[in-house]
């Protein structure tokens, strides 16, 4: 009887389906069993919650509880389980009820008070519309009416999800589940049908390019790894994620550990490392424990440690938790950090591929970059260059957020135009505010405008526009944010995060950052020096700019400036209003702001001017009011107090 | 192997594997660096060796970007000079404007790369980082304000001393060079041997001042000032003044000392003597008890913190001889005090030393005789100088002049001293003597000799056989000390200088560029001695006479009251 | 100094690698780390203490001091910058008098500056503790403060 298969039973089921994974001989001996995990055949019905970070932070414990709690109550016999995510950032906690026989069914923002009505209503054969997200329909089950499919939704329907397939599919904590799904089978495949040059030969004919720094082809970079003689090779895993507008990492490690483990495993193979380390930003801790758990049971498994399926092929992965660095995304950075020192970048040559961790050839690789080796190894080179465009093969993982209606996840085949992921799979803007750039590429990225729209997205056209693949960020920006004030932002983040080590870098990051502060601040006196050195920063920013870009040590620096220079280029009039017109647009750059008060409107009731932080307000009770514009420090207060609407901002 | 490559058109040699800074150095081309440090790995912090390379994105740093085949350099194209410019440009909007009272005027690297790019206006202005000066140290202030971060005082520290007092900390616009927990330097486990001084660029680390109440002392009516100068003092100052590298000075420094108007001026050489008698009298009679072999020295005042902090389990090792200076310090005020009616509080004196860890130990409590110190102020080479010029005393033009008695000996063996291995040598040529009752026959040591940082050499004397070592600097001698802890030392003797070549390369000596320098102030040395009146300073009859008027013999009871001193563990976070 | 004694015994390899590690786990213990616990690693891994003040004066999550009783973390991502966090972290400062990395003098609240929680469609974030807040304005966070202070007296 299947029920009574024992934990020991089911282990040895599943070692045994991948020594014979190319047969398939004993998956279809024990084919009911594996129905049962693959969720095909459920005999009781299956409620899995997204369990995230960024359920958790939506509250998804409150439900889990909620749900416990349910079912507790009405005796009900069901089994609850968690998932990964789907990816739709805006909707969580998302709670999926299976019944026998019936299609998976997802619900959004299941807040716990929400789930008794949600289960009474299932359980009595009816869905909820207006907390249904959709239905996953397959030939398998039976389907629910009027429940839209999820994969026909927007923000579903123009994704092509190779890497992202099993994410929030399947329980990221079990090592079974992501077995009987297919995985660690080309891990198999490679380790037992190929040798480290020939899967590096596939990955180069595959096309695939590197999707955490400038789109190197990773075949390359192995070979040259490969080719160097050493007594030890490392493969590192960059899963530092340090761009602060971006989570697709951390939410695919939380979503899928194994897979991630199953690519280093694949890589680690092919470029001759018998140690590999996955440097993980330490601030996730889903993603940590998740990953622990997931090295765990991959050696329980034997898919790590030693002479591994009787192939000869050792391997130990290490998770290493970086302790909060921007720059440690970069590699000689990373490696340095990994050695147990300050993260800072060293000059290159000797790259790392000769010369990296302890000394040792070492390939340090983007965490979407190795996602996407099993893709490969399974389907083959071929197959995969037909997704994407000539130079730039395969898909693209970006985290979309932002003033957007649909932030999240999202996976598109390279080349597709921006518009379709703004507004397509994002649905545009919220509240019918307009477009007003997107930030492409993090904090050293650039902004593109709305006339950039129809741009594809592949390496060379990003980085012809002066953004950057290299990070997934995509954050959508309407007409309430300032460029001048994203831009401060940017670059207060880097001159925080520069390692401090080069002279460019560290001195002109803050001096650029100054000089955005000045054009964003009231001016102190027009005659004194303050104004003349104003003009003066202006005037020398884009020189400035180009000098940091030009002599920095590393991307960091040479980087930094592709927000500057390209809004400078974009964004022209913006810029040219602060400065001239000392008037900010969006009505963010606060100090710029000019409050007066219509005489007609104020009724003399003085609260503004009980309010005023500065005693810039002055009048009587129950007359009109008035605004000294020389104290006035732009904060808003008043605005935000008056009742009668007599404040006019401008 | 050589390869072409092509630098501002035409066509050079090069070999390969080299830095494009190395293929240029010698064909003419001077490309301006900051943070590089001789014979250290390059860091490419600084980026003002940058220069062009046809066809990289970006511009390169020539001090660490190998040479490849045909590659063709710009190194001053105008994209490269705006480059520089602007990186100068932006360390001087985060410095203090104060250059006129700084310490290194004149002397310093930033100052120099502002001329040499030739800028003129002051196009980028804002906000400087805070600092805190650091003034708690008897040697060195730290002024964190004029540090440019180049590293260098890191590396040598880390690297030739290891000590690591200073690193890093921070990062981004805030990152800052200090001490571990952000500690001032005098509660640090800071040496004080001054090499951090040797490699800034800037004023940011500097020495520690005491020429005001020098200057006051000389000035007055009431004081007795007496002033005494080591042998390494001698064949330096030449270079701070501008004259030939290695000229010995003694004779016009004596003058200078003089006119400036010091009481008494005294060549430190006749203490070195006092103290080789010494040692070597220390290490017979330890030879002969087999007490804590090897005896290590401790001359080194730099050297005696390292070990009272890292080593205390090794310190009954050290000799208990005085380093010279405090030799000097105490018969000076003896001396004087016996020679004139004044008393103890009416003597100020003051020893001119290279080396800023000689302020520190001056300080110390063991040096002083109820209550008030053997040496009331110390300045350095480049202090000395700098004192020379204030009182306008023209070097080029005044004849040289005797030291006063009757410490005014200035040529013996003594001044070996002052090059590591030097202190081997001479006490070497005394021990023989002890031991076989004969002198040396070639009493010239050369194993001790040259520019090698460990040194050995072994001697028969009356069937036994006798290991001596000279180690410099400090990074060198970890080994040796690990070992002792092990107990799997022959050795008998033990030289230690915290200073890479020891007091000639001293942190308090001028500044310099490269190791050349120290080589001709080492050769000087070793030149002088060749030629010398006392080979063998047990022969001295000044000696001879100064030991029966005061301390009877060498090591005896008198002597060690005097001449010797004790050590005690530290506690500081290491 | 036992749980550091103890922390160490987990890292049998003297090598230089495991600093972090190691550091991260007595601070994971002590809250903070110390000097005793910089001397002490110092002499386990044969490291002068100045290069582990160094490195833990580099991370930006090595801490020398203790956290307050309610630490906020605030979330300055770039989706929430874009959401208006700057304004929150004006707020707190004002409110607080404390900026990123510090703790008030009471030791009742510590404030850091985090980037991106990984919850970008419901910015800003803010947590206090383990309790996170979603799409918070400006009074939510006085309102935020008020009740834990009040929740302590
Ligand atoms: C400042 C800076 C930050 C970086 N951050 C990351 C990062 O967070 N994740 C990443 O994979 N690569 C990052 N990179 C790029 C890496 O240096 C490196 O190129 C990349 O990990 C190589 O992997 P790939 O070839 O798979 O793209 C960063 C680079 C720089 C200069
Ligand atoms: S560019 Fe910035 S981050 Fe990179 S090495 Fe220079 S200072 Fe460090
Ligand atoms: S000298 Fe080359 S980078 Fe400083
Ligand atoms: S930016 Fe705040 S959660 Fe992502």
């Amino acid at each position: 009887m299947v029920e009574q298969t024992t934990q020991q039973q089911l282990k040895d089921l599943l070692i045994a389906m991948l020594s014979d994974y190319s047969d398939r001989q004993v998956e279809s001996n024990n084919r009911e069993a594996i129905e049962r995990l693959r969720r095909d055949k459920v005999d009781q019905p299956v409620i899995s919650l997204t369990y995230t970070t960024a359920s958790m932070i939506a509250g998804a414990d409150l439900t889990y509880q909620a749900i416990l709690d349910y079912l507790e109550e009405r005796e009900i016999d069901a089994s609850l389980r968690l998932s990964g995510s789907l990816g739709l950032g805006n909707s969580e906690p998302l709670m999926e009820v299976q019944l026998p026989g019936k299609t998976r069914v997802t619900f959004s923002r299941v807040e716990p008070e929400k789930v008794s009505d949600i289960l009474d209503a299932v359980f009595n054969n009816f869905i909820p519309e207006e907390h249904v997200l959709g239905q996953h329909i397959n030939e398998l089950h039976e389907p629910w009416e009027h429940v839209p499919n999820i994969s026909e939704l927007p923000f579903f329907s123009i994704q092509k999800r190779l890497i992202l397939q099993n994410s929030g599919m399947i329980d990221p904590e079990s090592i079974a589940e992501y077995i009987v799904h297919g995985g660690y089978r080309n891990f198999l495949k490679a380790i037992r049908n190929y040798t480290p040059e020939e899967i590096c030969d596939l990955i180069e004919e595959s096309g695939l390019r590197g999707r955490g720094g400038e789109g190197y082809p990773t075949g390359r970079k192995w070979k040259n790894t490969l080719s160097s003689p050493a007594e030890q090779r490392y493969l590192v895993c960059n899963a530092g994620e340090s761009d602060p507008g971006a989570f697709m990492e951390r939410m695919i490690m939380e979503s899928n550990p194994h897979s991630l483990i199953e690519a280093v495993a694949i890589s680690a193979y092919a470029i001759g490392a018998e140690k590999a380390y996955i440097f993980i930003e330490g601030e996730y801790e889903v993603a940590v424990s998740r990953l622990k758990k997931a090295i765990a049971q991959a050696k329980e498994y034997g898919i790590l440690g030693h002479d591994i399926y009787e192939s000869g092929f050792n391997l130990n992965i290490q998770l290493h938790q970086g302790a909060g660095a921007y720059v440690c995304g970069e590699e000689t950075a990373l490696i340095a950090s990994l050695e147990g020192k300050r993260g800072m970048p060293r000059p290159k040559p000797p790259y790392p591929s000769r010369k990296g961790f302890m000394g040792q050839p070492t390939v340090v690789n983007n965490v979407e970059t190795l996602l996407n080796v099993p893709v490969i190894v399974d389907h083959g080179p071929g197959w995969y260059h037909q997704t994407g465009t000539e130079k730039s093969a395969g898909t693209k993982i970006f985290s979309l957020s932002g003033k957007i209606d649909r932030s999240g996840l999202v996976e598109i085949p390279m080349g597709m135009p921006l518009r379709e992921v703004v507004y397509k799979i994002g649905g545009g803007i919220p509240d019918n505010k307009e477009l007003k750039g997107i930030l492409v590429g993090g904090p050293a990225g650039g902004i593109l405008t709305y006339d950039h729209l129809d741009t594809r997205i592949d390496y060379e056209e990003i980085a012809e526009l002066g953004g950057a693949l290299g990070s997934g960020g995509l954050v959508v920006i309407d007409e309430e944010t300032c460029i001048l004030d994203t831009v401060k932002y940017y670059m207060h983040f880097l001159k925080q995060e520069s390692c401090g080590k080069c002279i460019p870098c560290r001195e002109g990051i803050r001096r650029m950052y100054e000089i955005l502060d000045n054009i964003t601040q009231k001016p102190g006196d027009e005659q004194g020096a303050s104004t003349l050195q104003r003009f003066k920063g202006v005037i020398n920013l884009e020189k400035l700019a180009h000098v940091i870009r030009d002599t920095s040590l590393c991307g960091l620096g040479r980087r930094a400036a592709n927000p500057i220079l390209s809004t400078i280029h974009w964004f022209r009039d913006e810029y040219e209003e602060h400065i001239f017109e000392r008037k900010c647009r969006a009505g963010v750059c606060q100090e710029l702001r000019t409050f007066y008060i219509d005489v007609d409107l104020c009724t003399g009731c003085t609260i503004c001017a009980q309010k005023c932080p500065t005693g810039a307000i002055v009048g009587s009770a129950k007359h009109a009011h008035f605004i000294v514009q020389e104290k006035c420090i732009g904060c808003g207060i008043c605005y935000e107090s008056c009742k009668f609407g007599a404040i006019i901002s401008k | 192997m050589q390869i072409d490559i092509e630098v501002n058109n035409q066509t050079l040699s090069a070999r390969k594997g080299e830095t494009i800074l190395e293929a240029l150095a010698g064909e003419g081309i001077q490309i301006p660096t900051l943070c590089r440090l001789e014979d250290f790995t390059p860091t490419g912090a600084c980026r003002l060796c940058v220069v062009e390379v046809e066809g990289r994105d970006h511009l390169v740093p020539a001090c660490s970007y190998p040479v490849e085949e045909w590659m063709k350099i710009r190194t001053h194209s105008p994209r490269v000079i705006e480059a520089r410019k602007m990186i100068v440009e932006l360390l001087l909007s985060n410095h203090p404007d104060d250059c006129l009272y700084c310490e290194r005027n004149g002397h310093c690297e930033l100052q120099r790369l502002a001329e040499e790019l030739n800028i003129r206006e002051r196009r980028l202005s804002g906000r400087k980082s805070r600092t805190n000066l650091d003034l708690s140290s008897p040697g060195i202030v730290y002024d964190p304000s004029k540090c440019v971060l180049c590293s260098r005082c890191v590396r040598i520290c880390e690297e030739n001393q290891q000590v690591s007092t200073l690193d890093f900390t921070g990062r981004g616009n805030t990152t800052a060079v200090s001490a571990a927990m952000g500690k001032d330097l005098n509660f640090s486990n800071c040496i004080q041997c001054g090499q951090c001084i040797m490699v800034c660029p800037t004023g940011a680390l500097h020495d520690k001042s005491y020429l005001d109440a020098i200057q006051q002392a000389v000035n007055r009516e009431d004081m007795t000032t007496v002033v005494h100068y080591a042998p390494s003092v001698a064949v330096s100052l030449a270079e701070e003044l501008g004259m030939k590298p290695g000229k010995d000075m003694s004779g016009l420094i004596n003058r200078a000392l003089k006119k400036i108007g010091f009481d008494k001026v005294y060549d430190g050489t006749f203490a070195s003597e006092i103290y080789v008698m010494e040692e070597a009298a220390e290490l017979a009679d330890r030879i002969d008890k087999g007490d804590a072999l090897p005896v290590i020295s401790s001359s080194c005042p730099a050297w005696v913190k390292e070990a009272e902090q890292k080593y205390p389990d090794l310190l009954p090792h050290l000799s208990t001889v005085k380093s010279p200076e405090q030799i000097a310090g105490s018969i000076i005020k003896r001396y004087c005090l016996e020679s004139s009616d004044r008393g103890q509080n009416d003597i100020f004196s003051v020893a001119i030393s290279p080396c800023p860890a000689k302020k520190f130990e001056a300080q110390r409590q063991e040096m002083t005789h109820q209550g008030i110190s053997d040496i009331d102020a110390v300045m350095t080479t480049r202090e000395l100088a700098r004192l020379i010029k204030l009182y306008g005393v023209d070097m080029h033009a005044i004849e040289p002049a005797a030291a006063d008695q009757p410490f005014n000996k200035d040529r013996s063996a003594a001044r070996l001293t002052a090059s590591l291995g030097g202190t081997n040598e001479a006490i070497l040529r005394t021990l023989y003597y002890k031991i076989t009752g004969k002198d040396l026959k070639n009493p010239r040591i050369s194993k001790m000799r040259g520019a090698r940082n460990t040194k050995y050499f072994s001697f028969q004397m009356e069937n036994q056989d006798l290991n001596f070592a000279a180690l410099s600097p400090l990074g060198d001698i970890r080994e040796l000390m690990e070992d002792m802890r092990n107990e799997q030392v022959t050795h008998h003797y033990v030289e230690v200088m915290a200073c890479k070549g020891g007091c000639i390369n001293g942190g308090g000596q001028p500044f310099h560029h490269s190791s050349q320098t120290v080589r001709s102030r080492m050769k000087a040395i070793h030149n002088q001695e060749d030629k010398m009146d006392t080979r063998f300073i047990h022969h001295s009859p000044e000696v001879k006479r100064f030991y029966s008027d005061y301390l009877d013999h060498p090591n005896g009871e008198e002597a060690r009251k005097l001449l010797h001193t004790r050590f005690s563990a530290r506690d500081v976070l290491l | 100094m036992d749980s550091i004694a103890k922390i160490l015994e987990r890292y049998p390899f003297v090598e230089r690698e495991n600093l972090i590690p190691i550091l991260q786990e007595i601070q994971q213990e002590q809250g903070y780390l110390t000097e005793e616990a910089v001397r002490e690693v110092g002499r386990y891994l044969n490291l002068p203490a100045s290069k582990i003040y160094s490195l833990a004066t580099f991370y930006n999550r090595f801490r020398f001091h203790p956290l307050g009783s309610y630490h906020i973390r605030l979330c300055r991502g770039t989706s929430c910058q874009v959401h208006q966090s700057g304004k929150l972290e004006k707020k707190i400062i004002g409110e607080l008098g404390i900026e990123d990395g510090q703790t008030t003098t009471d030791g009742l609240y510590s404030l850091e500056v985090v980037s991106c929680m990984g919850a970008c469609g419901m910015g800003p974030v803010m947590a206090v503790n383990n309790r996170y807040y979603t799409g918070v304005t400006e009074d939510q966070v006085e309102e935020i403060i008020a009740y834990y202070r009040e929740t302590e007296e």
